[in-house]
């Protein structure tokens, strides 16, 4: 827990927690920028001490991108279909939030078997990663907007990636610039439905999606 | 153990000045108000005028609605002599003493809680239930924080725990943060319950109290205040540092709870009551706090 590395992690399983409290999307789009920029803070102390200029590019492509462009896409399609927050998730705040203490728990249990989880360089991040996705999957599947969802989808990707860079340490930089790539096209992708779909039904509620006829 | 060691020294000086806390907030909320202030005694004078008058029972209330501002000190009394001051050992200690610390300030608050109930006033019973509701996710905090400082430190009592907690663990800061929260929810602070209302309907604690007077009512407020200074006291006891001699740790800690005083003055003086609905939330994001720093120091 003295380690560079287990403060970081620290602070990205607070910031997912907080994401499973917050009810305004201005504060999940900030905490999701904070969190590119842990991942990216993340990246480079994985490699220390030999900073190659390889990872330091990468790192600061992850940070444009997952730090900045990513929650301003979201933030501009927020405010174009005029939602503040969400109102009424399927699992409540505090629900999900005594939810999320659960899978921190589990998450902490399932790391330490890992045979990479023991590792002891890695110290919180392999937990902290797996935390990170259960979160992901959870906003997904607990929330009512599709704004909410997608930052959910971005919080599991975030995982994803605090996973990758720990555990196989020099990713090729193709496969990074790929998964990156693959992120920004989601993002798009969803930004432009979501907006389309607020436009159609002054909504974005996922759940309404249900009873709609071809 | 002599009857001049400082930890009886402490607790003599916590009976002695724990009435001062409150006026110490109400000068610096004053202070941010642009206004004077009460007098710095003003607690003591009040106490003294209630302890001169009469009590006056209704023939509706039994022997609970008398016990309640009784028990109310005793306990809160009681749990002070647990709590090590600065880094001087209680003069009552031994291992898990920190879960009859919580079971303490429980007992109180059943009684206070009982004989709100005994009155059979609505305000009373409503005050009553609101308590209760926040007590059950304080406690739990309080409990799950106390419990990752133990196995953090590896010590049972709290006159191990505290001096050897260090602030720079971030489990501890995590814990420091819940028990913040939690000092100003079991107080009847300010995001929490406003001390300084006047309509029943938006009172939590000191609706449950209205219907005492004259020494029970003195015994409400300075257990109260006792209340305070042994919250103030458990969070300063987190981040003082280590001293060798035990006077000066004893000033040190002392300084401590009026600095923790003066923290809940700058809150309530920036932050308005909160939404009755949103308090649990407040209280389940604390609790979520100790939850997390238990699981890091459990792994």
């Amino acid at each position: 827990m003295d380690t560079l590395l287990d403060r970081l992690m620290l602070l990205l399983i607070l910031s997912d927690l907080t994401m499973l409290a917050l009810r305004r999307f201005s504060a999940a789009l900030g905490l999701l920028a904070l969190q590119g920029g842990l991942l990216a803070a993340l990246a480079l102390a994985a490699h220390q001490p030999d900073f190659t200029g390889r990872a330091v590019l990468l790192a600061l492509m992850g940070l444009v991108l997952r730090g900045v462009l990513f929650p301003w896409l979201l933030r501009r399609t927020a405010r174009r279909a005029g939602i503040v927050e969400e109102r009424r998730p399927f699992v409540g705040f505090v629900p999900s939030l005594l939810a999320g203490i659960g899978l921190l728990a589990a998450a902490m249990a399932i790391g330490a078997r890992l045979p990479i989880g023991a590792l002891p360089t890695l110290g919180l991040v392999v937990p902290a990663s797996l935390f990170t996705v259960f979160t992901g999957v959870f906003l997904v599947v607990a929330r009512r907007k599709a704004l909410s969802q997608c930052v959910g989808y971005l919080v599991l990707d975030n995982g994803i990636y605090g996973f990758g860079v720990a555990t196989v340490g020099n990713i090729p930089a193709l496969v990074e610039l790929g998964t990156l790539l693959d992120a920004l096209v989601a993002v798009l992708v969803m930004a432009i439905a979501m907006y389309r779909l607020s436009e159609e039904f002054d909504h974005m509620n996922t759940d309404q999606l249900d009873t709609l006829r071809g | 153990m002599s009857a001049l060691s400082p930890a009886w020294f402490e607790i003599g000086l916590a009976l002695l000045l724990a009435p001062l806390l409150n006026s110490v907030i109400a000068r610096i909320k004053a202070a941010f108000a642009g206004r004077q202030g009460p007098p710095l005694l003003q607690p003591y004078f009040d106490l003294a005028k209630l302890l001169r008058k009469g009590a006056v029972y209704s023939s509706t209330t039994t022997w609970i609605f008398r016990a309640g501002p009784i028990v109310a000190l005793a306990t809160t009394a009681a749990a002070l002599l647990l709590l090590p001051t600065g880094r001087v050992a209680a003069p009552v200690a031994f291992p898990a003493d920190f879960v009859l610390l919580a079971y303490l300030l429980a007992l109180g608050r059943f009684f206070t809680i009982s004989a709100a109930l005994d009155t059979g006033s609505s305000f009373e019973g409503m005050g009553a239930s609101r308590e209760a509701h926040f007590a059950a996710l304080a406690e739990p905090t309080l409990l799950l924080g106390l419990a990752a400082l133990a196995r953090k430190t590896g010590a049972l009592s709290l006159s191990q725990i505290l001096p050897t907690t260090s602030l720079l663990a971030p489990e501890v800061g995590l814990v420091a943060v819940a028990l913040a929260v939690i000092l100003l929810c079991e107080n009847a602070r300010m995001p929490f319950d406003d001390p300084t209302t006047h309509l029943e309907l938006t009172m939590v604690h000191e609706v449950m109290v209205l219907d005492h007077g004259g020494p029970d009512f003195a015994f409400v407020q300075y257990a109260s205040a006792l209340k305070l200074w042994l919250w103030s006291a458990l969070l300063s006891g987190l981040f003082l540092p280590a001293s060798g001699n035990a006077w000066v740790a004893g000033a040190l800690s002392v300084a401590g709870v009026f600095a923790v005083a003066c923290g809940v003055g700058v809150v309530e003086s920036g932050m308005a009551r909160l939404r009755l609905l949103r308090v649990p939330q407040l209280l389940a994001t604390a609790l979520a706090l100790t939850a997390v720093a238990l699981i890091l120091v459990v792994r």
